[in-house]
Formats: structure tokens, C-alpha cells, sequence
């Protein structure tokens, strides 16, 4: 720890251009990637931690701040990291072995010396009998230990990891990820630090030294700890649970705890009527979770995602839209339905509705925006791009699509307005079937 | 749209440039050549070797130059901004129109030998080809998955690596189908340009075209049915022997986590794979790929950072960039007008306008009629498995046959039963064009998903609901990509089909492709230029206008 760091992170913005100007991604974030730690980087999505990710890599630059590696600053891909990718990345009409050489291939590196490394390379991640084998004949898991094995022969001093188990099932996940372990604790493992970037807790707290937690819109660090178990870590382990909690603790604190600057932003959004950004669920989702949540009572946030096997970018969204239609409290990492949460979750579908209804009324800016507007408007209907480009003032393209998708289908759902696709049109309800 | 008609400015300035410069030469035509084409069909597999290579020659540089502009395309703004938009104009202008002028043109490079002939040639056929590679080309290495992108960055591949071990691999299925397609519309202008008349003289090559054209100027039944039987076996060889290889070959660069489909089969290529030699040119091959990456260093590298900033020194040469560009259009095109309008100022323009929206109406009565009678078949072909395994090849063989080839035959038709060429050049122009239609459709109706169909079984949909909800809604996208390219091969057509000469027999119709077709016959560049260039602009604005909405009407509501 009292050397100097490998990689430091300088108080770096990101913003991407938009037609209606910058977007904001990640928001001042400092960070050092320490000499022997592995580093994680959680949040929820949105919170930029793949931008994160790349400004170390070197793959994108930030709009201001820098990055250094051992002193220099990063202007270009950063020879002292590889990257292991989320869906593999491999070239498919490349065999194993052409595909973990190529990076050697391009350092100009002699064929057989190639051959030499990849091999043990190959050797040491466990892949023998596939070197000729092609990408598509192989399993996630094994595709993924050649994402390793490509990554882990060029020697890099940081190994940069994007989301490596999201793409695989739960049990090759679980599998790769105490191999990963076991590489990183031999004394084959030649490379410094690694700083994987993820979305699942239960992962960070097993892999990690340190945890940063990301924050969401735009992205910035919210807090960035130890985590001082011995190794093997056992999930069972009160130790292991204390860590999980005060990270769904940290993702929990609502935004105005956080941040003033941040609330009197919101509070500028409420006045032009949009209000907070909508949380990406479904109606169902909403619905289905509030069904569980009244079986439940008032739970950790941290044991619910365990017993229902869902993570954080899975849960928050619903969390945060029952709490925005004042269906659920949220506080200190635990989660309970109030009054009119239960009422909603033991209601029968028309009734559900109607509950729905009301509280997207009464607590949904957008929604509720766009209902007035329709009313005004001399034919009752809008083109949907109209309440696009006001979302797009306030998100990036892509994040305002999304917002309105989400308002309509909630919309739809409460029977407040249909849409018809084809024509890009919102229109109220026809008073006969109202 | 300013863009887009300040790209289709260019492309005209360029065409008329090579125009300028061909009259400015005046070079002295050189005196017709056409008695040495032979009469003796036993000479024709000779011809039909000098036609493959000429096919082959113009196939290799297709692709050679769609590597190299596809591939920059993708890599530089500019060359984009500059390159998609005027490989949409190239695309429409119609290549046989520009004939004369081509031939011309080499025929002065390559003075007193036949070189020059077969340059126009092999140019000619070039140009039906290369643009659409080229965009398919262009279109893989921009959808490119951004992981390749990083992966490829962060490991610093060199841009040589980059260029052979991505960007080419990951275009190749898409080059294979495409030069496949490009192929089969290039029979035509293969046989097209081996036997050409410009001023009077008449040129030809030894080819199958030419040695049709000698026939049926000569009114030869016999030699007809000859070469049309041999583009036959030509079509059906390179089918065998080139295609079915590559496309099965090319499977291994599907980028699909899992391998699904049927998978393409190929005995010549499983012969080839069972062959020795391959193997042994591998390891030479292999050496030569080395020593080829470790001294290719100076072309660069893609250790590059994904979003360079635009400074404001780039946004300087920017707009110097436009101002030169505006210039120089502005200038070009008063100076196209001026040559094209030949004194009379806009009133020159109110013919081939005209005579452009004549054949305007006879490509959409061909498509229409195509649509009318081809769909239904088709879908009904394409849900039987057998069916469509015979009729596939069958219709790729038709989409390929040049059918200028059958006009002899269609035209005594018409002469017997006095029809008037005005309408006899609708079914002409259809000959050729419904293939695409039907080839597309069938494709369409095979990749409906068998629960779907079962699903309209079992609620027991038939009669025209089954067809108005379900059997013509699922084709619906496949069935625009046949119609796009049916629509271009009409217009293309029409210059060979308006008129049409058989022995001594010469019937017209009015429309822009007999204005050109004259135009060329009499040596009359201002002409030609003039014609291509009205053809062109009704091209592209039919496209933009009709099939355009049609492919967003296709993406957004019946993409299955």
C-alpha cells in the first residue's frame, strides 16, 4: 500500500454529446488502482462503471481530468492492462489458440515463443484438448476462460475485468469464479492488481480487497471501502453478511442524504415536469413484487435479493418504483410496503389497476405531464417524439427512450392513455370504453 | 438531403468529365470489328472461356476495391460522409447507358489493339458489381460489435492485423452473398459489352455475347439456342464450382454464440478439404502471413482512443473543406447544364423527362405485374421444404440469365401478332427483373417460423385471412429487398429492351432507354450523358420516395 499506485483515476468527468447537448456519465471521480489489490467497482446501471472501466483501459478518454499509469498519462489504449469482456469478445473463426495469440501476435512477437506462451497460458486456465477447437464448439464457461487465457498472456500489470460472469449461468459463474480465485492466490499469477467491474454484489464482497460503490445519474463514487475478510470467504460467515448489508446501505441512502447539489437539480426537473427519472419496471414486475413484499413484510433489501436470486440491476428498479408510487418506504437498506402498497398488492386485477392509477397520478411527474398535455391538446392526441425531445433535455437518447417506453407502458396499464405505435400517437382513452 | 444532391452532383460532374474529356481527345474511332467474331459454334467453349475472364478479372477487382474503400469508409468520417451517399447514387446510374462513352475512352488508351475493348469490358461489368460490395463491406465493419473494436484496440493490433484478422473476416459472409448476387445481374452487362455499336461502327469481343449478338443480328436460330444453352452450363459451373464452396466455406465466420440453421453443403468444397495440397500451401501460407504482419508495422496501428476530440483547428479545415467543395459543385454543375441543355436552356430537358416518366410507368407496371404473379407462388414454394429445394436453384439460374439473349424469340412473338413495342417492352423488361421478386420471396416465406404457421393451423385461418394476415405480412420484408432490386434491374433494362433489333427487324419504344440507346448508336455523347443522367435522378427518387418508406414500413412493423 505505501507504494506508489499502478493506475490513478484524477478527478475525471465524461460526458457524451447528444443532439441536445452533453450528457453527463461519470460526475468527478478519483480512484487508484493499488500495486496487489483486486479491486471491484459496483453499481447499479447507469452508474457508469463500464465508462469507468475504459477510461483505465485507455479506450476512451475523459472530457476533463486524467488518467495516469505508473506516472504517464493515458492517451491511448494502456499497454499495462488487458481486458477480460462481458460476452467473451472472441474472434470466431479463430481457434483458441489463434484467438488467445493475437495479442502477442501484434507485439510482434516470434511464432514459436508464441506458441511457448499461449500454451502455458492454455495450461494454467485449464483448457488443454481445445486449442484447436473454434469458439462455437465451446460453452460460456469455456469461452470465457479463453477471454482469461487471451487476457492473461500478454502480462499485464492490471487485469480489467467488464462483467465477466453477467453473460454465463449461475453455476459456470459460481464455478469460474472460485477458479479465479484460486488463480489469483498462485504463485503463477504474474499480474499485479485486478479491478473487475460488476453488478452483483454477493461477487464483489467474495473477490474483492476493496469495493468502490458507484452512485447513478451521473455516475460518482458514493463510497469506496476495505473489506478485511480472511480468505476462503464463506457466505454464511456474519462477517460476509455485514459487508452486503452496508453495500445495499450505501445504494439505498436516497439522493437528497447524498447530495444537496443533486436535490435542487431534481427539484428543477419537478418544476419543468418531468420530476424524478422513472425507474425501468414493469408493470408486472411492480405488481408481482408487491404480491412477495406483502408475504414478507419489512425485509433487508440485502435478503430479499438473496431468497429471490435477484440482482442488484433486477431488484433496485422495482424497489425504487414501488417507492415512487409511495407503495414502499425504503430506509437503511431494508425495504416495506406502505398502507397503500398492501392494498395494491392484495387487490384483484381491476381494482389493482385503479390503485395504480391514482398513485401514478399522484407521484408520477411524467405521467401525469403527459395526461394534461393530451387533455389540452384541441385533438386529444400527441405525437409520442414531442415528449422525446423534452426528455431528451434532462437524459441521453437512448435513457429517454426508455423513459417514455416506461411511461407508457405504465400509462397503458392504468388506462390513462393508449399509444399506437405506428403512428407515434398518444391519445386519451375513447370515453365508450373508459 | 442537401448532402445526398450535393453527392448525386458529383457523380454527374465526374460522369461528365470523362465525357469532356473524351470529346476534347477526339480520337478517331477505330473501324468496325465485329466479322471476326466466329459463326462456328464449335468456337464457342473458347468464347465462353474469354467471357469467364473477363467476369472474373472484373469480380477480383470488385472486391479489391470494395476491401479498400468499404474498409476506409468505415474507418473515416470523411470518406464516409463522402462514400455512402455516392455509392447510393453509383448504384442507380444505369452502367449500360455509359457504355459507349467507356468504350470510347479505352479505346483511345489502348490504340490500335483490342485492349481497349476489353477494358471497357471488364469495366463495364465492374461497375455493375463493385457498389454494392462495397457497401456490404462497408456495413459489416460498421456494425461491428464494439467488443471486437476494444479488444482490438487494447491489444494494439497493427491496422494490418486489425484489417485481415477482423474487419475482413467478420465481412466475409456478406461479401460471398453479395458478390453472388452482384454475379448474377452481371451476366447481362457481360454479354452486353462484348458486342457494342458507337457511331456507326460495330465492336465486338470473342465472347458468348458477342457470338449471340452476331446471331441474332444474322437472325441464326440455331447459334441463338447454342449460346443460350452454353450461358447455361457457364451459370450453372460457377455455381457448382465457385459459389455453393465459398458459401459453405464462408459459414465459418457466422459470428453466432451457438450454431443454428441448416448447414450449407458443398461436395467440392469437401473434396478440396479432403485434398492433401491444401495443407502444405497452409504452412507456406502461414510464413508468409508472418512475415507479411511483422513488416506491414508502417501502415499503423489501432492503439487509438475510441472518441477523438474535434478540435477547433479540424473544424477550421472543415469548413475550408466544404467551401472547396461547394465551388467546385456550383462550377461543375453550371457547366454540366451548359453542356447538356446545348443552347435550348430548360426546354432541353422536357424529352427525356418525358420519355423517363414513360419508362417510369413501365418498371412499375413489371414490378406490379411481377408482385401479382410471383408472390403467391412464391409463398406457397417457400412453406413446402421439397419445393423450394428444386425451385431455388432453378430461379437462381433465371435471375442470372442474360435475357437479352431470349429477346429474339419475344420479338417475332410480337412482330407475328402485332404488338406494339410499348407494351412488348414491359414484358421485355420483365424477363428479367420478376426473378428477383420471386428468389426474395421465397426466401422470405422458408424463414417464417414453423409455430407461427402452426399457430394459424390451429386456429383453423385459412382462405384470403391466411394470406392477408399472416402468409403476405411475413414476407413483407424480403419481398421490398426483391422488389428494390427488381426495380433497378427494369430501369437498367430498358436500355437493351426499348430497342430491339432481330436480323433486320428494329422495333422502338418511347422511352429513356431507346433515347440512349439511340444516343449511343449515333455517337451522340450530349446525348447519352443526358439520358444517364435523367435515368439516374428518377432512379434515386423512386428509390427514396417508394422503396425507402417501404423498407421503414418493412423494419418497423413486419420484421418477424
Amino acid at each position: 500500500m505505501r507504494d506508489a499506485p499502478l493506475i490513478s483515476v484524477n478527478n475525471i468527468t465524461k460526458e457524451f454529446p447528444t443532439p441536445e447537448g452533453p450528457h453527463l456519465v461519470l460526475d468527478g471521480v478519483s480512484i487508484e488502482v493499488r500495486d496487489g489489490e483486486v479491486l471491484a467497482l459496483l453499481g447499479k446501471s447507469g452508474s457508469g462503471k463500464s465508462t469507468l472501466l475504459r477510461a483505465i483501459a485507455g479506450l476512451s478518454l475523459p472530457t476533463s481530468g486524467d488518467v495516469t499509469a505508473s506516472g504517464n498519462r493515458v492517451v491511448g489504449p494502456n499497454p499495462s492492462t488487458a481486458m477480460v469482456f462481458q460476452t467473451f469478445a472472441l474472434l470466431p473463426w479463430l481457434t483458441v489458440q489463434e484467438n488467445i495469440e493475437i495479442g502477442l501476435e501484434a507485439q510482434g512477437v516470434a511464432r514459436d515463443e508464441r506458441e511457448k506462451r499461449a500454451r502455458s497460458a492454455i495450461d494454467v486456465i485449464g483448457l488443454d484438448g481445445f486449442e484447436d477447437a473454434y469458439p462455437r464448439e465451446l460453452s460460456g464457461g469455456m469461452r470465457q476462460r479463453v477471454g482469461f487465457a487471451r487476457a492473461l498472456v500478454t502480462e499485464p500489470d492490471v487485469l480489467l475485468m467488464d462483467e465477466p460472469f453477467s453473460a454465463l449461468d449461475v453455476l459456470t459463474a459460481e464455478n469460474l469464479r472460485s477458479e479465479l480465485i484460486e488463480l489469483i492466490s498462485s504463485d503463477q499469477f504474474v499480474i499485479k492488481s485486478v479491478v473487475i467491474v460488476t453488478h452483483n454484489i454477493e461477487e464483489a464482497v467474495t473477490l474483492a480487497d476493496r469495493i468502490a460503490v458507484l452512485g447513478s445519474n451521473p455516475g460518482r463514487i458514493k463510497a469506496s471501502f476495505d473489506v478485511n475478510i480472511a480468505r476462503p470467504r464463506l457466505r454464511t460467515s456474519p462477517q460476509f453478511q455485514f459487508y452486503i448489508d452496508r453495500v445495499y446501505k450505501i445504494l439505498t441512502q436516497s439522493p437528497t442524504e447524498e447530495d444537496a447539489a443533486l436535490a435542487a437539480r431534481s427539484e428543477s426537473e419537478h418544476q419543468n415536469g418531468l420530476g424524478h427519472a422513472l425507474p425501468m419496471a414493469t408493470t408486472d414486475g411492480i405488481a408481482g413484487f408487491a404480491d412477495i413484499m406483502l408475504a414478507e413484510g419489512d425485509r433487508s433489501i440485502a435478503h430479499l435479493a438473496d431468497d429471490l436470486n435477484l440482482e442488484v440491476d433486477d431488484i433496485f428498479p422495482l424497489i425504487e418504483a414501488l417507492a415512487l408510487l409511495a407503495f414502499a418506504d425504503v430506509a437503511d437498506g431494508r425495504v416495506a410496503l406502505t398502507d397503500a402498497g398492501g392494498e395494491f398488492a392484495a387487490a384483484t386485477l381491476q381494482s389493482a389497476k385503479e390503485l395504480f392509477r391514482s398513485a401514478a397520478l399522484a407521484n408520477v411527474a411524467l405521467i401525469s405531464m403527459i395526461l394534461t398535455s393530451l387533455e389540452r391538446s384541441p385533438k386529444r392526441s400527441m405525437r409520442g417524439g414531442y415528449f422525446l425531445d423534452l426528455l431528451r433535455h434532462h437524459y441521453g437518447t437512448k435513457e429517454s427512450e426508455g423513459q417514455l417506453d416506461t411511461a407508457i407502458d405504465w400509462g397503458r396499464y392504468a388506462e390513462l392513455f393508449e399509444y399506437d405505435d405506428n403512428r407515434d400517437e398518444l391519445t386519451l382513452p375513447k370515453p365508450d370504453l373508459a | 438531403m442537401l448532402a445526398d444532391i450535393a453527392i448525386a452532383a458529383a457523380v454527374f460532374i465526374v460522369l461528365f468529365a470523362v465525357v469532356a474529356l473524351i470529346d476534347s481527345a477526339d480520337v478517331p474511332l477505330p473501324p468496325s470489328n465485329d466479322a471476326k467474331i466466329s459463326d462456328n459454334p464449335a468456337s464457342l467453349p473458347y468464347y465462353a472461356v474469354r467471357s469467364m475472364l473477363r467476369m472474373m478479372i472484373a469480380l477480383g477487382l470488385a472486391y479489391a476495391f470494395a476491401l479498400i474503400f468499404g474498409f476506409w469508409a468505415a474507418r473515416n468520417r470523411k470518406a464516409e460522409q463522402l462514400m455512402v451517399p455516392a455509392l447510393d447514387i453509383l448504384q442507380s446510374v444505369p452502367v449500360l447507358g455509359f457504355l459507349s462513352i467507356t468504350v470510347t475512352g479505352f479505346l483511345a488508351l489502348f490504340p490500335g489493339s483490342e485492349l481497349g475493348l476489353e477494358a471497357a469490358s471488364i469495366f463495364a461489368i465492374f461497375t455493375a458489381m463493385a457498389w454494392n460490395i462495397t457497401f456490404s463491406m462497408y456495413a459489416s465493419s460498421r456494425s461491428m460489435s464494439s467488443e471486437f473494436d476494444e479488444m482490438s484496440r487494447l491489444f494494439r493490433l497493427t491496422g494490418w492485423l486489425r484489417f485481415w484478422r477482423l474487419d475482413v473476416p467478420n465481412a466475409t459472409i456478406g461479401l460471398v452473398w453479395n458478390g453472388m448476387m452482384s454475379m448474377a445481374g452481371a451476366w447481362f452487362f457481360l454479354t452486353a459489352s462484348e458486342d457494342i455499336s458507337v457511331d456507326g461502327n460495330n465492336y465486338a469481343i470473342p465472347g458468348v455475347g458477342a457470338f449471340a449478338g452476331e446471331a441474332i443480328d444474322d437472325g441464326n436460330w440455331t447459334n441463338i439456342s447454342w449460346a443460350i444453352l452454353t450461358m447455361i452450363i457457364m451459370i450453372v459451373l460457377t455455381n457448382v464450382l465457385l459459389w455453393r464452396p465459398l458459401v459453405a466455406w464462408s459459414e465459418k465466420f457466422r459470428n453466432e454464440q451457438s450454431s443454428t440453421g441448416t448447414p450449407q453443403k458443398s461436395f467440392v468444397l469437401t473434396l478440396i478439404r479432403r485434398a492433401r495440397w491444401p495443407a502444405r500451401l497452409g504452412a507456406v501460407r502461414r510464413r508468409i502471413a508472418d512475415w507479411l504482419v511483422r513488416h506491414t508495422g508502417f501502415l499503423g496501428s489501432d492503439a487509438r482512443p475510441v472518441d477523438r476530440v474535434v478540435t477547433k483547428r479540424g473544424r477550421v479545415w472543415d469548413v475550408i473543406f466544404w467551401i472547396v467543395v461547394t465551388v467546385f459543385l456550383v462550377a461543375g454543375v453550371a457547366n454540366l447544364y451548359v453542356y447538356v441543355s446545348d443552347g435550348q436552356g430548360p426546354t432541353a430537358f422536357v424529352e427525356p423527362i418525358w420519355l423517363a416518366f414513360l419508362t417510369m410507368l413501365r418498371v412499375v407496371v413489371v414490378i406490379v405485374l411481377s408482385t401479382l404473379i410471383w408472390v403467391p407462388v412464391a409463398i406457397k414454394i417457400g412453406m413446402s421444404p421439397r419445393a423450394a429445394k428444386i425451385a431455388q436453384p432453378i430461379v437462381q439460374i433465371c435471375a442470372s440469365f442474360p435475357v437479352n439473349f431470349l429477346y429474339p424469340i419475344v420479338v417475332t412473338v410480337f412482330v407475328a401478332w402485332d404488338i406494339s413495342m410499348n407494351w412488348g417492352a414491359i414484358l421485355l423488361m420483365m424477363l428479367g427483373a420478376q426473378w428477383y421478386i420471386l428468389f426474395n420471396t421465397i426466401a422470405g416465406a422458408q424463414a417464417i417460423p414453423t409455430d407461427l404457421r402452426e399457430a394459424m393451423q390451429d386456429m383453423r385461418i385459412g382462405g384470403w385471412m391466411w394470406w392477408r394476415k399472416f402468409a403476405l405480412p411475413a414476407v413483407f420484408g424480403t419481398y421490398v429487398t426483391g422488389g428494390v432490386t427488381a426495380a433497378g434491374g427494369a430501369w437498367n433494362a430498358s436500355i437493351v429492351a426499348e430497342k430491339v433489333s432481330f436480323g433486320t427487324t428494329i422495333l422502338v419504344a418511347a422511352g429513356i432507354g431507346s433515347y440512349i440507346a439511340e444516343a449511343t448508336i449515333e455517337g451522340n455523347n450530349r446525348q447519352v450523358l443526358l439520358g444517364v443522367v435523367v435515368m439516374s435522378i428518377f432512379v434515386v427518387a423512386f428509390n427514396r420516395i417508394f422503396w425507402r418508406r417501404m423498407y421503414a414500413l418493412a423494419e418497423r412493423k413486419y420484421s418477424l
